[in-house]
């Protein structure tokens, strides 16, 4: 082990399913050597112990949906040297996001037995809308390879190899048959960022936007052909309204086909 | 004089999700113990509404990313019970496999990651594997193996692509499972290490006469599908659930408590499982478990750390069994009919316990209603009970090991707080015409 000071991660959780850093730990052949490459001083999901910021890559998954959440993620971002967004969650606001399009109020009397004991915003954002992000990871969940490049990237000071282009491309290059093509699937590969390993098509189903818009989509001419199809508005409104709803470029296309 | 101490822990550690103790003592008793569920709500029971049926499983795995099978799977069923068809033969077995894979996964998490540190003196299993790494090595690699399971099968670990009301997008061929057998082979021999690693903790002597709730099939170790039935004669049908089980609203946790048939807090989870269903495990699982000495029914909760790792052998022996006697159905998944207005419920086995779906359908398929009780929320009374009964044995301990063993006694239990939370919802809902 390298006698200099080990980096310091912390891993934070806001509005999630936990599943985001649950992949630190699917990284079953490499968890104890990134426990012995870097301090794990922060982890709840992991240890009781926590040892004191500043934290030199801080982890964040999760949405902010609370009062009290939009102070924490000051704390978070002034307690660390460097912040990656791990998640839809945390990078567009989750599958909660659907709250930003209904009125919460009414929202919460569906559901809750005594809304005046939650105390919860009118909508569930991203991350970086309260504070600078450093680089922001996409999926619903992240990839475990996608995660250990960043981790590596941002401790040792270089680009994150991220590529931001479609699923389409990859889809390709796998020399998979097009769904919608061939089999007149909706799929969203065409502007959805890859990453997951073109799970979907592979599997002979439409892409369903995990990761998020791919850089300058276009979503327009997507819902043309959707309708094409003879998918109607509420089908393509679903569509691009799910775990990214909140991805600037998912949501506009959303609202030209619905409320 | 009453005096007065309060033990507040103000963030629980290696639990999923975000959770708090709030524990007062008068007069040297126990005078409440509160688990405080602070998770943010996600209101998944609203935001279901207007949404097509075949969107559920996706929708409701992103509740929990340590057991989204098990809402897939329990959601899946609820639409089929919708639409009155069901996925039999091979497809049923392939949800069988998958749930395997989930079980050995999020139950190995629980017992080397979360859980053995609390018996082995370390803070987690990072600082536990600098004495016991082989342990720990073994561990990841078990773990691992279920999460291939999900992976070969399901597309990915965490949220897995491949499920789909009627059955599957695509079934894998037997060659593309074949690796999976090799690997269960070297993971049956890793389980059983695990029960006997287990079995030597040590453990205090506690127990408590809880009420057991599980799900029973005529002739499996249940995962998708049997009957709800009870330690205390309960035995009714999954589309029965509302007429015996209550929630309840209390204002310091944002999840509800369950109560069965207005008794107080029952036990879903692996104890209760295993309490129901001995008769149903393979005899050398049974005698596996004879020889961890928690025999037919295990009231110690401390111990649910043995029956977790019987579970996860029991998992490895189905999964080979399962890919051992497959044949890749014609179709991968069931033909569906036009939807029609109809309710449908799903409970299956989720790694924790008990998971409950209910949805109301449109006449376009559209979900009108949706609620979902998953096993942290019926297991919460029982938590309470728990600390309320044993912490008064712990009061002479100085604050903060007493802080120590109350923690450990929420763990016994794997809570699964972001499963808890979604789930607040209206009470007044069950007098207001529900059906």
């Amino acid at each position: 082990m390298p006698a200099a000071r080990r980096p310091k991660l912390a891993v934070w959780k806001f509005a999630s399913c936990d599943g985001c850093q649950l992949t630190i730990l699917d990284c079953e052949d490499e968890l104890l050597a990134l426990a012995d490459a870097v301090e794990i001083a922060y982890f709840p999901e992991a240890r009781r112990g926590q040892i004191r910021g500043p934290y030199d890559l801080s982890l964040v998954e999760g949405s902010v949906t609370t009062p009290h959440d939009r102070e924490r993620i000051q704390a978070v971002r002034r307690a660390s040297k460097k912040l990656v967004t791990i998640g839809a969650c945390a990078t567009a606001g989750g599958i909660q996001a659907l709250r930003n399009f209904a009125d919460v109020r009414a929202f919460a009397a569906a559901v809750y037995a005594s809304p005046q004991y939650i105390e919860t915003l009118s909508a569930s954002t991203a991350i970086a809308r309260h504070v600078p992000v450093d680089f922001e990871l996409r999926g619903c969940p992240i990839d475990k390879t996608q995660l250990l490049d960043v981790m590596t990237a941002f401790l040792y000071g270089r680009k994150p190899n991220v590529p931001a282009h479609s699923v389409c491309l990859d889809c390709k290059r796998e020399g998979n048959l097009c769904v919608m093509v061939a089999h007149g699937t909706a799929c969203l590969g065409p502007v959805t960022q890859t990453g997951c390993g073109v799970l979907c098509p592979s599997h002979n189903r439409g892409c369903y936007g995990c990761f998020g818009p791919k850089e300058t989509p276009n979503t327009a001419a997507l819902a043309a052909w959707l309708r094409r199809l003879g998918l109607g508005d509420g089908e393509i409104m679903r569509l691009y309204r799910t775990f990214n709803a909140d991805a600037d470029a998912f949501r506009d296309e959303s609202r030209r086909h619905g409320p | 004089m009453a005096r007065s101490r309060t033990i507040e822990v103000g963030y629980l550690a290696r639990v999923e999700g975000e959770g708090a103790l709030h524990l007062s003592v008068r007069s040297d008793r126990v005078d409440r113990a509160e688990l405080r569920i602070f998770e943010p709500p996600r209101f998944f029971e609203a935001l279901l509404r207007g949404r097509h049926y075949s969107e559920a499983p996706d929708i409701t795995s992103r509740i929990c990313g340590i057991c989204p099978v098990a809402y897939q799977m329990s959601a899946v069923h609820a639409m089929e019970a919708a639409l009155g068809v069901t996925a039999g033969g091979q497809l049923r077995a392939l949800r069988r496999l998958l749930y395997c894979g989930e079980w050995i996964e999020s139950h190995t998490l629980h017992i080397y990651l979360l859980q053995a540190p609390d018996f082995l003196g370390a803070e987690s299993a990072i600082e536990l594997a600098r004495t016991q790494r082989a342990a720990v090595e073994r561990g990841l690699q078990l773990k691992k193996v279920g999460n291939e399971i999900l992976r070969v099968l399901g597309g990915r670990e965490v949220h897995p692509i491949n499920v789909k009301v009627g059955g599957f997008y695509r079934v894998p061929t037997p060659q593309e499972l074949k690796p999976l057998a090799e690997r269960l082979d070297w993971a049956e021999a890793a389980a059983r290490d695990t029960v006997s690693w287990v079995a030597g903790f040590d453990f205090p002597d506690l127990s408590r006469d809880y009420e057991f709730v599980a799900l029973r099939h005529p002739n499996e170790y249940p995962m998708n599908e049997g009957q709800i039935v009870s330690s205390r004669g309960l035995d009714i049908a999954v589309a029965e659930y509302d007429q015996h089980f209550a929630e309840q609203h209390v204002p310091y946790t944002h999840a509800l408590q369950s109560r069965l048939d207005g008794r107080s807090g029952y036990l879903a989870g692996p104890l209760a499982r295993f309490a129901l269903n001995f008769d149903r495990l393979p005899a050398d699982v049974q005698q596996a478990a004879r020889a961890a000495g928690v025999g037919a029914v295990c009231r110690n909760p401390y111990q649910g750390i043995i029956v977790r790792a019987l579970e996860v052998l029991y998992a490895c022996i189905e999964a080979r069994r399962i890919i051992a006697a497959y044949e890749r159905p014609a179709e991968p998944a069931v033909a569906l009919p036009a939807p029609r207005p109809s309710v449908g419920h799903g409970a299956t086995e989720a790694p924790r316990g008990l998971l409950y779906h209910r949805y109301e359908l449109d006449a376009d398929g559209t979900i009108a209603a949706a609620n979902i009780v998953p096993p942290t929320a019926q297991n919460q009374a029982s938590i309470e009970e728990d600390l309320r009964e044993f912490a008064g044995s712990w009061l002479a301990l100085p604050d903060a090991q007493l802080r120590l063993r109350c923690e450990a006694a929420i763990r016994n239990y794997d809570p699964c707080i972001s499963c808890a939370t979604h789930f607040l919802r209206l009470t007044v809902d069950r007098g207001a015409g529900d059906g």
